[in-house]
């Protein structure tokens, strides 16, 4: 990667809040372009590393460039679009006076901010209500909003955390399907989320942090592969079976009963499904059903955090 | 990026920031009640049934719904900002902490002066005179500044209720209007009453004002008009720092 294709640059970084390390020295690079997912349980550090890429607080330690600018910097700031996490708009303000007012602390001109307002407005489903005020929004309609305010200043980079955390489908959808055109049409975009659905589908990489630390960054579909130990076959009987003489049958890793259907880990998901119908035959039972199941985004991340040193 | 298209840039984006406080914080109750009635009734408390002449009584009031009034707004908004969640924006936007802060201060400044003319009006029409209206103008200008910027160094502790601001912002106001001059002239207090009155900003304010309206004042004009000034430096000094270490606390 040369130094020019690099939207983000973080080296180092380390936030302490009394006692407690948020951000655990942690290191990565985000291309121009890339679609970078940032993924991590509750308390990870999701949402102090993007504020101190937005510059909103200081880290204690190590650097971040934005578009090779420092973070933080006036010059850094101006190319970023940012969605807080459950940030809010002046709800004593219009949905439009909330955008001009974005627009003039980014210094767009009027003009070109009314333009880029109403189409976005539009691109929103927010263009019949915009003389409302914020207050008289529906939930969805403010998340909305305030991705129109991260985009007036038609920023290079984009950063958003949750931005579709308790919305409904609908809004859902709307964000993703903007997020995923913006970064067809060039932008990148960093996108702090717990929902994996939504990793896989948009990102091009993503990280996963864990107790402040970066346990693995890959392509959504590699870091599947990676964690293969998690494929399972999953399989109900016409009888119920001890959990424990399947866990004793070959290649199984690990067994969980799930209603009525065991779910057996294994790195060897064919071997396994021949192993099964003979140990049916034996036991004289019938299958019902029998599955073999890709491992998903969301079984790579339930390894990677439980563990505590995943790979890198 | 020269410093000085920088700075202009800062600058635009500030007024910004103050034309957004105008719109929001103006309305809500406290401002009202903080800035506007409380002076009044404060002042018809202590000179009700004091047989005062105009052109003594106006400098004071003046004075005080100048410093209530610009003192109204500055407090509460970072707060505000805060618990209604719309701070991090603000703070990731390419604006300098300083410009935020100085917007804010251009609100309540502006809140000040413009209120002023209310008890100007009602000097006037009682029948005073003021020697230079233009001295006026310009004190009023720098004080409203001054008392907006001391109205700021009081949202500096990094609290996000303005209920607890305002009541800190209260504490300090009221004291600073009883040791100011406000309802018995420099010239009549003792010793140590002029001693403390001299820490106050408000004092050369109403000072300047009985000047200019009794002809009453007790410092020399140039005196006053240095006083206020410096303390603007002081207090846009203390809030920036303040704030500066402050700010990524409440988000
Ligand atoms: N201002 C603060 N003061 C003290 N501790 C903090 C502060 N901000 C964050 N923390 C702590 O730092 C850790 C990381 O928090 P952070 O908000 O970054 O997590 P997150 O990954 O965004 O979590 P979530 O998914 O819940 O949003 C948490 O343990 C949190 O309690
Ligand atoms: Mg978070």
């Amino acid at each position: 990667m040369s130094v020019n294709d690099k939207a983000i640059e973080v080296r180092n970084l380390t936030k302490r809040y009394d006692g407690l390390t948020a951000v655990d020295n942690i290191c990565f690079e985000v291309r121009k372009g890339e679609l970078f997912g940032f993924l991590g349980p509750n308390g990870a550090g999701k949402t102090t590393t993007v504020r101190i890429i937005t510059g909103v607080i200081k880290a204690d330690d190590g650097t971040a460039l934005v578009m090779g600018s420092r973070a933080g910097s006036l010059k850094a700031k101006q190319v970023a679009g940012v969605v807080p996490e459950m940030a809010n708009a002046y709800n004593d303000l219009s949905g439009w006076k909330n955008l001009l007012l974005m627009a003039e602390l980014y210094g767009i001109a009027s003009g070109e901010a009314k333009e880029r307002g109403e189409v976005l407005l539009k691109d929103l489903g927010l263009l019949e209500r915009k003389d409302g005020l914020v207050k008289t929004y529906s939930k969805g309609m403010k998340q909305r909003l305030i991705l129109g305010m991260a985009l007036i200043s038609d920023p290079q980079i984009l950063f958003l955390d949750e931005p579709t955390s308790g919305l409904d489908v609908q809004s859902t959808r709307l964000i993703k399907s903007l997020i995923k055109s913006l970064n067809d049409k060039g932008k990148t975009v960093f996108l702090t989320t717990h929902d994996m659905d939504e990793a896989n589908q948009l990102c091009d990489r993503v990280a996963i942090i864990n107790k402040g630390k970066i346990v693995a960054i890959d392509a959504p579909e590699r870091l599947r592969i990676a964690t293969s130990g998690r494929r399972s076959v999953e399989v109900s009987f016409t009888d119920s079976v001890s959990v424990n003489n399947l866990a004793r049958l070959p290649s199984v890793n690990e067994v969980q009963k799930i209603g009525d259907k065991y779910r057996l880990y294994t790195d060897a998901p064919g071997d396994l499904v021949v192993t099964l119908v003979n140990f049916s035959a034996s036991n004289k039972l019938k299958i019902i059903s029998l599955n073999i199941l890709a491992p998903s985004l969301e079984d790579a991340f339930v390894a990677l955090t439980e563990k505590e040193h995943g790979y890198v | 990026m020269s410093d000085l298209v920088e700075f202009r840039q800062q600058f635009w984006r500030s007024l910004a920031v103050a034309r957004k406080d105008i719109r929001i914080y103006y309305a809500k109750g406290p401002v009202i009640i903080y800035g506007v009635l409380m002076p009044v009734f404060l002042f018809l408390a202590f000179t009700i049934g004091r047989s005062l002449p105009a052109e003594s009584m106006i400098p004071g009031l003046l004075g005080m719904i100048l410093f209530f009034t610009a003192t109204a707004v500055s407090p509460i908004v970072v707060p505000w900002e805060a618990q209604a969640r719309t701070l991090e924006r603000l703070m990731a936007a390419p604006v300098k902490l300083e410009t935020i802060i100085f917007g804010d201060v251009l609100a309540s400044f502006i809140f000040g002066a413009g209120i002023s003319a209310v008890p100007i009006i009602i000097g006037l029409t009682l029948g005073i005179t003021i020697a230079s209206p233009g001295i006026l103008v310009l004190a009023i200008v720098l004080a409203a500044f001054c008392f907006a910027a001391l109205g700021n160094v009081f949202s500096t502790p990094p609290t996000n209720t303005p209920a607890t601001v305002n009541m800190i912002a209260a504490g300090v106001r009221l004291p600073i209007v009883f040791m100011s001059g406000v309802f018995i002239p420099l010239d009549e207090l003792p010793a140590w009453g002029q001693n403390i009155a001299y820490a106050s900003p408000l004092t050369y304010f109403i000072d300047i004002a009985r000047n200019l309206m009794d002809g009453q004042g007790h410092l020399p004009l140039v005196i006053d008009f240095l006083a206020i000034v410096g303390f603007t430096v002081v207090f846009l000094i203390i809030a920036m720092k303040l704030h500066h270490r402050t700010m990524p606390r409440r988000i």
